[in-house]
C-alpha cells in the first residue's frame, strides 16, 4: 500500500511538472530560448491567487485572476525582455532571462514580504479513502492529474487542428521561411508566451494547494525541475513533457520515500545531468545538426 | 606593429596589476589613520574573494563563450575540503598558518580535480543545456555536504549520513556535521592573503589568455567548426579552461572558508543564488574583460553596505541591470542609438567644431 | 602517387544519397577544381575530406596515408587545411592571432610555460609573430595585424581565411568557392594569389567555386559533379566542352 501511495504522489507532483515543462518545451520549441522566469511566473500566479482568495474567499476568481495577470505578464516579459534580443546570441538571452527571473523574485519579495504564506487549498473535496483507510488519496492530487490530462488533450489538438497551432510549429521549424509565407512572427511567439504563462498559473495555483507555503522562491526549483523534465521527454514535443514531467515526479517521489528527503534534489538534479549527457535530445526529441 | 602589440598588452597588464597594488598600499596606509570603518575592514576578505569568484568566472563565460551557473559549487569544494583537513590536521600541525597553507593547496587542486571530472563529460554540452548542467551539478555539490557526515580517527576518513554511522572510535574527531558544517576552522585568512591569491589569480588567467592555450580557447568560443579545421582539440582545451576556472573558484572558497567560524553549505553561500550572484559582477563589468570583473567585484561589494537604505531593492535594481546590460549590448537599436550618442563621439565633435 | 586519392565516396542523410561515388586523383602541385550545379553535393565531399562527416563507404588516401574517417584535427595534422563557403573567422579576435591559431600545432610550449612566461614561451612567440606577418605580409593584410578580424572588408576576411589555412603548412588546400561575393577587380586580383600560393608554397589546391572565368582561368583539371555523382573529370578545357557538362549546367 505504501508503495502505491508513493506512486499516487509521484504522479501528481509529476503532473505539476508536466503543466510547468509544457510552457518550458513551447517557448524553447518556438522561441528557441530557454525561459529561466518560467517557474517565478509560477510563483506571481500562486501570490494573486492567494491575494485574490484571501480578499474575497472565492477560489474560482483567484484562478481567473492568476491565469489573466499571468498572461498578460508572460507578453509582457517577452516584449519588454526577449523580444529586442531576437539577434542576440543565446548566451545574452539566457542571462536576460536570469536578470527577469531575478527581477519577478525580488518584486514579489518587496511587494508580499519574505515570510511564507499559508495558501489554502482550492480543491474544496475531502481526501479519498480507499482499502479501509490504509490508502487515502488527496481530493488535490486527483484534481491536479486530471488538469494536466485535459490540458495535454486541449494542447495536442490546439496545434494539430488550429491555424495558430499551425503557425507555432511553422516558427519553431524556420522563423525566415515562416515569415515569407505571410505567418506573424512576433505575434505567434507572443501567443507562445501567452499559453505558456497561463499554464504557469494553473501550475502555481495546484503546485501551492499541493504544497501550501509560499515564498517569493516558491517558484524557482519547481521550474528547474520541470526544465529538466521537459529536456527529459524531449525538448519541443508536447507529449515528451507529459512524459518527462510524470517519470521525473515518480522518480522524486520515491527518492523521497526510499533512499532519502534531504538528498531528493541532488538525486533529481543527478537525473537531469545524466539525461543531457546521454541523451540531450531527450525521449521524443530530434538532434539538431549545425550545417557546415 | 608587434612592438604596438606587445607594448599595448603590458599597458593593459600594468593598470589591472596597478589598480590591486595602489588599492592595496591606500587600504595598508589608511588602517592606522583610523579613517576606515570597522565594517569596510571586515569586508576586505570578502572583496578578494568576491574579486577571485568574478574573474575566474569570465575565463568560462567571456573566454570559453560558455555560461557555467555552478561557479559557486566549485568554490563549496574548495572551502569544504580545506576546512576539513585545517580542523583534521589540527593536532598533528602545530601552525595555523602552515596547515592554511597546505589546506590552500588541497582546496584548489580539489575543486580543479572536480572541475575536470565534470567537465569531461558536460562540456559536450554548451548553450542553454551547459547552463543547466553546471546548475545542476552546483546543487548536487551543495546537497551533498548539507548531508554528509565526516570524521576522522587513527583508521583514517569516515563518511556516512549520520554522526551514528561513522563508527568513531574512542577519540576521533567528527568533522564534517551535516546541515551544521564545519566549526571551528583557524580564521587565518587576512587582508595580505587575500591580495597576494587576488593577484595570483590575475597572474594566472591573463597569462593563460594570452598565451597559445588562451588563443585555442578564444577560437573555440568564436567558431567551433573552424577551430576545429586548424586543428585545435576542442574537448582538450574547453576542458582545461574550465578546470582552471574551476581551482581558482576552490581556492576563493578557501580564503571564505578561512574567514569564516562556521561554514556551512546552505544555496544561499554556494548555490546557483550565488553562482547568477557572480554571473552579475561578470555581466556587469564587461564580459571578457577581467579587470572590469575585477572592480564590478569590488564595487557591487561595497556598495550594499554603504547604500543600507537600497537593502530591498538591491536585487531588484541588480536584476534590471542585468536585462538593460544586455539589451544595450545586443539590441541592434540600442546599439545604434548608444554609438551616435556615445561620450566619445561627443568630444570628437566638439573638436571638429573648433 | 598522386597526392590525394579518393576513391568510391558515398554518404546518404536520411535515406537521401548526398555523394554517390566520388573518386578523384589529384597529383601534387595540381590546381583542380570541383564544379557542378547548386546542391551537386560539392562541399558535402570537401566535409568528407576534412572529417565534419564520415562518409559510408569508400577510402581517402592523403599522400599514401589512409585518413578515411579520421576526426578533423588529425586530418589537419596529416596535412589538409580548407576554407569555408561562409566565412568562418575567428571573429573577435586579431586578424595576427587567427594566424596564430593556425600556427597552433607547428609552434608549440606547454600551457605551464605559457603561465609562468618562461623562456621559451617568448622564443615560440617570437617565431609564430614572425611566421604569421610573413604571411600576412603575403596576403597584404600586414597592415592590419592588430585589427578585429570582423572589421575587415569581405574580400580581405576571405583572405585571411586562406593565410590562417596555410599557417597550418598543409599538403593540400582545400578552398570552398573562395570568389563567392567579389567583384571581377576582386576575382582576378584573387585569381593571382592563389597561383602565387601555388608557386610560392608548392601547394596543392582543390577548389570548389561557380565563377567560370575564375576555373577556367587557373585550373588545370575539373571534376564536375551532378546529384551526387561524377559526370565529366579531366583537363579543364576538353571538361567545359563537353556537351553533358553544358547540358547540366543549362539543362535540356
Amino acid at each position: 500500500m505504501d508503495f502505491i501511495s508513493y506512486l499516487i504522489n509521484g504522479v501528481s507532483l509529476g503532473s505539476i511538472y508536466a503543466i510547468i515543462a509544457l510552457g518550458y518545451t513551447m517557448v524553447y520549441g518556438i522561441a528557441k530560448m530557454l525561459n529561466f522566469a518560467h517557474g517565478d511566473v509560477i510563483m506571481i500566479g500562486g501570490y494573486i491567487c492567494f491575494t485574490a482568495m484571501s480578499a474575497s474567499g472565492n477560489p474560482w476568481l483567484g484562478i481567473i485572476l492568476a491565469v489573466i495577470v499571468c498572461t498578460v505578464l508572460g507578453v509582457a516579459i517577452e516584449k519588454v525582455a526577449y523580444k529586442p534580443l531576437r539577434q542576440a546570441t543565446s548566451l545574452a538571452v539566457l542571462i536576460t532571462a536570469i536578470g527577469m527571473s531575478y527581477f519577478l523574485q525580488n518584486l514579489a519579495l518587496i511587494i508580499f514580504g519574505s515570510s511564507p504564506k499559508a495558501f489554502k487549498s482550492v480543491v474544496p473535496f475531502e481526501p479519498l479513502v480507499l482499502a479501509d483507510g490504509a490508502l487515502t488519496i488527496k481530493a488535490e492530487s486527483i484534481v491536479t492529474v486530471i488538469c494536466c490530462v485535459v490540458i495535454m488533450i486541449v494542447l495536442v489538438n490546439f496545434m494539430k487542428k488550429s491555424k495558430t497551432g499551425a503557425a507555432m510549429l511553422a516558427v519553431s521549424e524556420d522563423k525566415g521561411a515562416a515569415q515569407l509565407m505571410g505567418i506573424n512572427v512576433n505575434r505567434t511567439i507572443a501567443i507562445t508566451f501567452a499559453i505558456g504563462s497561463a499554464l504557469a498559473a494553473i501550475a502555481g495555483v495546484l503546485l501551492c494547494s499541493y504544497s501550501p507555503t509560499l515564498t517569493p522562491y516558491t517558484g524557482s526549483m519547481p521550474g528547474i525541475k520541470a526544465f529538466t523534465a521537459a529536456v527529459f521527454g524531449g525538448i519541443g514535443s508536447i507529449p515528451g513533457a507529459f512524459i518527462g514531467g510524470m517519470l521525473l515526479g515518480i522518480i522524486e517521489g520515491f527518492a523521497k520515500a526510499y533512499i532519502s528527503s534531504e538528498l531528493a534534489d541532488a538525486i533529481v538534479f543527478g537525473v537531469l545531468v545524466i539525461v543531457l549527457i546521454v541523451k540531450p535530445t531527450g525521449i521524443l526529441g530530434r538532434p539538431i545538426h549545425e550545417k557546415v | 606593429m608587434k612592438k604596438l602589440l606587445s607594448s599595448k598588452l603590458s599597458k593593459n597588464y600594468m593598470i589591472t596589476f596597478g589598480i590591486v597594488i595602489v588599492g592595496f598600499i591606500v587600504i595598508q596606509l589608511l588602517i592606522p589613520t583610523g579613517l576606515l570603518s570597522s565594517t569596510f575592514q571586515g569586508l576586505l576578505v570578502n572583496l578578494c574573494y568576491y574579486v577571485i569568484l568574478a574573474v575566474s568566472l569570465n575565463l568560462t563565460v567571456g573566454i570559453l563563450g560558455e555560461l557555467s551557473l555552478g561557479h559557486a559549487g566549485f568554490m563549496c569544494i574548495g572551502a569544504f575540503t580545506s576546512a576539513f583537513f585545517t580542523n583534521a590536521m589540527a593536532d598533528s600541525i602545530e601552525s595555523d598558518f602552515v596547515r592554511f597553507l597546505i589546506g590552500l593547496v588541497i582546496g584548489t587542486v580539489a575543486a580543479g580535480v572536480f572541475g575536470i571530472l565534470i567537465g569531461i563529460p558536460v562540456l559536450r554540452l554548451s548553450g542553454d543545456y551547459l547552463a543547466i548542467v553546471t546548475l545542476a551539478f552546483g546543487q548536487i555539490i551543495v546537497n551533498i555536504f548539507t548531508v554528509l557526515y565526516v570524521g576522522v580517527d587513527s583508521h583514517g576518513i569516515h563518511i556516512a549520513l549520520t554522526s551514528e554511522g561513522l563508527g568513531l572510535e574512542e577519540g576521533g574527531k567528527l568533522i564534517l556535521k551535516g546541515a551544521q558544517g564545519i566549526t571551528g576552522t583557524p580564521r587565518v585568512a587576512t587582508f595580505v592573503i587575500g591580495i597576494i591569491l587576488v593577484l595570483l589569480t590575475l597572474f594566472i588567467v591573463l597569462n593563460f589568455i594570452n598565451s597559445r592555450a588562451g588563443r585555442a580557447v578564444m577560437a573555440i568560443r568564436d567558431n567551433k567548426i573552424a577551430a576545429e579545421s586548424v586543428g585545435i582539440n576542442v574537448s582538450k582545451y574547453k576542458i582545461l579552461a574550465f578546470s582552471i576556472s574551476a581551482a581558482l573558484a576552490g581556492m576563493a572558497g578557501v580564503l571564505y572558508a578561512h574567514n569564516i567560524s562556521s561554514l556551512t553549505a546552505t544555496t544561499a553561500k554556494f548555490g546557483y543564488t550565488q553562482s547568477i550572484m557572480i554571473l552579475v559582477f561578470v555581466v556587469l563589468g564587461g564580459i571578457g574583460s577581467i579587470r572590469g570583473s575585477m572592480i564590478a567585484a569590488i564595487i557591487l561589494t561595497l556598495l550594499p553596505e554603504y547604500l543600507r537604505f537600497l537593502q530591498d531593492y538591491r536585487m531588484l535594481i541588480y536584476a534590471i541591470v542585468l536585462i538593460v546590460m544586455m539589451i544595450a549590448t545586443w539590441n541592434p537599436t540600442c546599439k545604434a542609438f548608444l554609438a551616435k550618442h556615445s561620450p566619445k563621439n561627443w568630444f570628437k565633435k566638439k573638436k571638429e567644431v573648433k | 602517387m598522386a597526392l590525394l586519392e579518393v576513391t568510391n565516396l558515398k554518404i546518404s542523410f536520411g535515406g537521401l544519397r548526398a555523394v554517390d561515388g566520388f573518386e578523384v586523383k589529384i597529383e601534387k602541385n595540381e590546381l583542380y577544381g570541383l564544379i557542378g550545379p547548386n546542391g551537386a553535393g560539392k562541399t558535402t565531399v570537401f566535409n568528407m575530406l576534412t572529417g565534419v562527416y564520415k562518409p559510408d563507404v569508400g577510402r581517402i588516401c592523403l599522400d599514401g596515408l589512409d585518413i578515411t574517417g579520421k576526426k578533423t584535427i588529425e586530418i589537419n595534422k596529416a596535412g589538409i587545411a580548407r576554407t569555408f563557403q561562409n566565412i568562418r573567422l575567428f571573429s573577435e579576435m586579431s586578424v595576427l592571432d587567427n594566424v596564430k591559431i593556425g600556427l597552433h600545432n607547428k609552434n608549440k610550449y606547454s600551457t605551464f610555460e605559457g603561465i609562468m612566461r618562461l623562456p621559451k614561451f617568448h622564443r615560440v612567440e617570437k617565431e609564430m609573430n614572425e611566421k604569421a606577418m610573413e604571411l600576412l605580409k603575403v596576403f597584404d593584410l600586414d597592415a592590419e595585424a592588430d585589427y578585429l578580424a570582423s572589421n575587415l572588408p569581405y574580400g580581405k576576411q576571405r583572405k585571411l581565411e586562406i593565410a590562417r589555412a596555410l599557417a597550418t603548412s598543409p599538403k593540400l588546400l582545400l578552398l570552398d568557392e573562395p570568389a563567392a561575393g567579389m567583384n571581377p577587380n576582386e576575382t582576378k586580383e584573387l585569381m593571382d594569389t592563389i597561383r602565387f600560393i601555388r608557386d610560392k608554397f608548392d601547394m596543392t589546391i582543390l577548389l570548389i567555386e561557380h565563377d567560370m572565368k575564375l576555373v577556367s582561368g587557373i585550373c588545370e583539371k575539373l571534376t564536375v559533379l551532378n546529384f551526387g555523382r561524377v559526370l565529366c573529370q579531366g583537363g579543364t578545357s576538353e571538361v567545359l566542352n563537353n556537351p553533358e557538362v553544358i547540358k547540366a549546367y543549362l539543362g535540356d
